[in-house]
């Protein structure tokens, strides 16, 4: 059982690599239909900026149709659909490969670094695929998603793999299962909701006619309006459930080593997390504080998550350190 | 909320004089503190200033890491702690930068507390003269009842509705600003709930070895480290006593530990006497604190017996090395060995200490340095045997784990011999007198707390949970409805009768505002309101105001 679920884990990565191919081809072949109708895009995107953005083309039907255009479009399209295809079985075999390692381990399969990688970037794509279920339109954004999926699911599997061990007794608690589960779904939440907060930071300089690296990019994807307030519908959906699992891991640290907050290395980055992530939702909240400025409190918040599950793992001791790695 | 009640006027009274200079400075820096934007800085600050608390020991949580920093660090150390950089959480910039962050806080909510109080009890305001420049807008045909029938479609839906004549206002979503002051204000009493544990709060550490000889009371004294908080007495701690009976522990094949139990009978006057367990994840609960299992491990019991005959038992607590097969070392000491019986003289030079290794499953072969397994399933001491002067009697107060270094270094101290022994095994030193190992008895170790916080830290978190949840998705919107005479030039299929403008202005970031009113104004005409009818594409078009 515990093979199987290595073996698939391994599958999940080379899907989500098809995923993510695809989702590249469907921008390739985007960007072929641009430059066949460049000149009338061009004029559009400087209409655009004078309008304070909002308004560049997104969708094919924008651009005046050619035959050759209108080929590569569906050509596109097709690629575009392979790639939430593909994405969907990635996230099937990720699944099955999670639910196999917690039958090999007979516990829920949370217990270590390794894990833990493997349930959070599951949440977040089985998030996305709901997300995008809801909004068909932000697709393009599939791109990121996979790459981040692949890179963490190649890292988890390359870096963190450690056998199946059962829990150690300061583990064996319901507590256990109510704050590891609630801070593996909210990881997952804000690790999908750094997807489009990137994505809104690039499409944001794009749309105010930036056209150096990373800005380029994000030509293709969705309109920065829309991108932003995904951002901040998973940020205030994870927040709250963030917090909880904090309250919890509290109420937990307290039956298991006396008291509630220590400032554990693992404690004080939750807490870093939290307040950047308080502050981001604050800033969007705050009228004179600029959307994306906001926004990038929400990716300094995910890196400080990143801080949390890789580096304070590998680099501090503290009473968290059950990391599996040695 | 009642921590605001109480509050004096935070907000500054606007002075109808001409306002000094000092004042003019005061009022402003008081708006620049209370400001959101100054907020955000601060939650940055701070947030930036917790990550050299996880970067560097702390003092707290590992003194002895901190001390191994100075000896790594001997120029750089010394340099950090007069900044409080092995103390982060209790440093004087970490504490300025959160009391500034609560004071803006409460400077914040006061005024906001004030304003909501007076929103919740004033009546939703009359709609404005032209409703088709709300972002929501429609006209419908009056529905038969006229202005009170909206009311009572709003009222049913639990909107708060006024009528002034042909006008119907309605508002809803006070939940957001009511969740948005809860959660700020638990935030308050989550820090007074940190400040009352941490000055009202104790707690302490000890070794427990197992016995009736060994009971411990809860004392000051008896704690190898006390923290007492500074508005705690010794004589405040409640008075028990407790006595390890039993320690269970069970361990997988790989040494892995799987389960802990101890048994303990607790005692003493605040404590009605009763045997009781707890193990790591289920402390003991008494009625003035909480006792936690934190660690194990095995005391070897020691019979020395002296050239007068007379024996002695140790059974010192053996500290683990951090092993997974509970390797421990410790020291057995009998300063008052070879006394001679008649003379009643002791001999400072003849007292014997054996300073060992213990290993619950030694290998079968040498070295026999380290245990493979947990448990004891080939116990075996390794001891080292000195005699002289132990340096116990200079009042320098010493380990009780380890052998004075320096009484060996000088000489006062000799080695005589090293041997292995198994359980039952004796071993008779060069002078004819005799060591044996009779067994071991477990030992826990146990932190002893109280915190008077936490009760309060525990109902301010529910409530800065509920609070934020209401502030987070709660949405506060007006909606307005008038009845007006029917536009022949409308052209209504029901002209004759009046018609219904209405509007609808959402007050927060809301995307499905276009829907719930089209809902309502469906409801209002007297629809059946398809549920499902919802389109995400329009959602997704209107901006909220902010
Ligand atoms: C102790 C530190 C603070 C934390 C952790 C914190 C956290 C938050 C969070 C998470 C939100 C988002 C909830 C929402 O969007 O409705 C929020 C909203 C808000 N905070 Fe704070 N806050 C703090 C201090 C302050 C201070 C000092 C002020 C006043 C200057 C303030 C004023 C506000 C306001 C007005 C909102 C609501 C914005 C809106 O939704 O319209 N907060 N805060």
């Amino acid at each position: 059982m515990s093979a199987l679920s290595d073996n698939l884990v391994t599958f999940a990565i080379l899907v989500y690599l098809v995923a993510m191919i695809s989702h590249a081809v469907e921008y390739a072949l985007g960007n072929a239909r641009t430059r066949v109708a460049a000149a009338p895009a061009r004029e559009l995107v400087g209409a655009g900026v004078g309008g304070g953005g909002g308004s560049v083309p997104t969708s094919p039907a924008e651009v005046p149709p050619s035959a050759a255009a209108d080929r590569s479009a569906r050509r596109a399209r097709i690629a575009g659909l392979v790639a939430v295809g593909a994405t969907a079985l990635a996230a099937v075999l990720h699944l099955a490969a999670l639910v196999t390692r917690g039958l090999a381990a007979d516990r829920m399969p949370w217990g270590n670094m390794y894990e833990f990688v493997l349930t959070v970037t599951f949440i977040g794509v089985a998030a996305w695929l709901v997300v995008l279920w809801k909004r068909p339109t932000l697709r393009k954004l599939g791109l990121f998603l996979t790459l981040v999926m692949v890179l963490l699911v190649a890292t988890a599997e390359l870096v963190l793999y450690v056998p199946i061990v059962p829990l150690v007794p300061a583990l064996n608690s319901y507590w256990f299962v109510i704050h590891v589960s609630t801070i593996v779904f909210a990881s997952g939440i804000f690790l999908l909701g750094a997807v489009p907060a990137v994505g809104y930071l690039m499409r944001a300089g794009y749309e105010q006619g930036k056209r150096s690296f990373p800005y380029t990019l994000a030509k293709r994807l969705p309109g920065a309006v829309g991108l932003e307030r995904l951002t901040f519908a998973l940020h205030a959906f994870a927040f709250p459930i963030f917090t909880f699992a904090v309250i919890a891991g509290a109420i937990w640290a307290e039956a298991a080593w006396g008291r509630p907050w220590g400032w554990d290395p693992k404690e004080t980055w939750a807490f870093i997390s939290w307040v950047v992530y308080a502050g981001y939702l604050h800033a969007r909240a705050t009228p004179s504080v600029k959307r994306n400025v906001a926004t990038w409190l929400a990716v300094l918040g995910f890196l400080t998550m990143l801080m949390n599950l890789f580096g304070v793992n590998i680099f501090f001791t503290g009473l968290h350190s059950y990391g599996g790695l040695d | 909320m009642t921590v605001l009640d109480d509050r004096p006027e935070t907000a500054a009274p606007a002075p109808r004089r001409r306002p000094n200079r000092l004042l003019a400075l005061l009022r402003n820096s008081w708006r620049q503190l209370t400001s959101m934007r100054t907020a955000l800085i601060l939650l940055f600050l701070l947030a930036v200033a917790a990550i050299p608390g996880s970067v560097l020991p702390q003092r707290g949580i590992s003194p002895e890491k901190v001390n191994e920093y100075f000896t790594d660090h001997p120029d750089l150390a010394p340099r950090l702690d007069r900044i409080g950089a092995f103390e982060v959480f209790g440093s004087v910039w970490f504490s300025a930068i959160y009391l500034l962050l609560f004071t803006s806080l409460i400077g914040c909510i006061t005024p906001r507390l004030r304003d909501h109080v007076r929103a919740l009890r004033s009546r939703p305001p009359a709609a404005p003269k032209r409703m088709e420049r709300l972002p929501q807008h429609a006209v419908l045909p009056a529905p038969a009842g006229g202005a009170a029938a909206i009311a009572e479609v709003l009222r049913k839906r639990r909107w708060r509705v006024e009528v002034r004549g042909d006008e119907v206002s309605a508002e809803k979503g006070y939940l957001k600003e009511t969740g948005n002051l809860l959660f700020h204000t638990s935030l308050i009493a989550v820090l007074i709930g940190v400040a009352l544990g941490s000055w009202y709060g104790w707690s302490g550490n000890r070794l427990l070895v197992a016995g009736a000889d060994n009971a411990f009371c809860n004392t000051r004294q008896q704690y190898a480290e006390a923290k007492l908080g500074p508005r705690v007495d010794s004589e405040d701690l409640p008075r028990f006593c407790l006595r390890l009976d039993d320690f269970e522990a069970r361990f997988l094949a790989s040494g892995q530990p799987e389960f802990f139990n101890a048994r303990v009978t607790v005692d003493g006057p605040d404590e009605p006497t009763r045997s009781a367990d707890f193990s790591v994840n289920s402390p003991l609960r008494l009625g003035g604190a909480s006792v936690y299992l934190l660690g194990h491990g095995y005391a070897p019991v020691i019979r020395y017996t002296d050239r007068f005959g007379r024996s002695q038992v140790s059974d010192e607590p053996f500290l683990t090395t951090g092993d997974s097969g509970l390797t421990s070392e410790g020291l057995a000491a009998f300063p008052d060995a070879n006394v001679d019986p008649r003379t009643g003289q002791r001999n400072a030079g003849l007292q014997v200490a054996f300073s060992g290794i213990y290993l619950p499953t030694a290998p079968q072969q040498a070295p026999f340095v380290s245990s493979e397994y947990p448990t004891e399933r080939n116990p075996a001491l390794n001891l080292v045997a000195y005699r002289g002067n132990l340096g116990l009697d200079a009042g320098i107060p010493g380990s009780v784990y380890q052998l004075d270094q320096r009484q060996v270094r000088t000489g006062k101290v000799k080695e005589i011999g090293s041997k292995l022994l198994r359980k039952g095994e004796s071993w008779t030193l060069d002078d004819g007198t005799k060591v044996e190992f009779l067994g071991t008895e477990r030992y826990v170790t146990l932190s002893v707390r109280h915190d008077p916080g936490s009760t309060i830290l525990l109902v301010s978190c529910g409530f800065l949970l509920v609070g934020l949840m209401g502030s987070l998705f709660g949405r506060r919107r007006r909606v307005f409805f008038r009845v007006m005479p029917a536009d022949p030039a409308e052209g209504s299929p029901t002209s004759g009768s009046s018609l219904v403008e209405a509007g609808g202005l959402p007050r927060t970031d809301y995307p499905g505002f276009a829907d719930e009113f089209a809902q309502l104004v469906a409801a209002v005409r007297g629809d059946r309101v398809d549920a499902g009818a919802d389109s995400s594409d329009r959602a997704g078009a209107r901006e909220g105001t902010e």
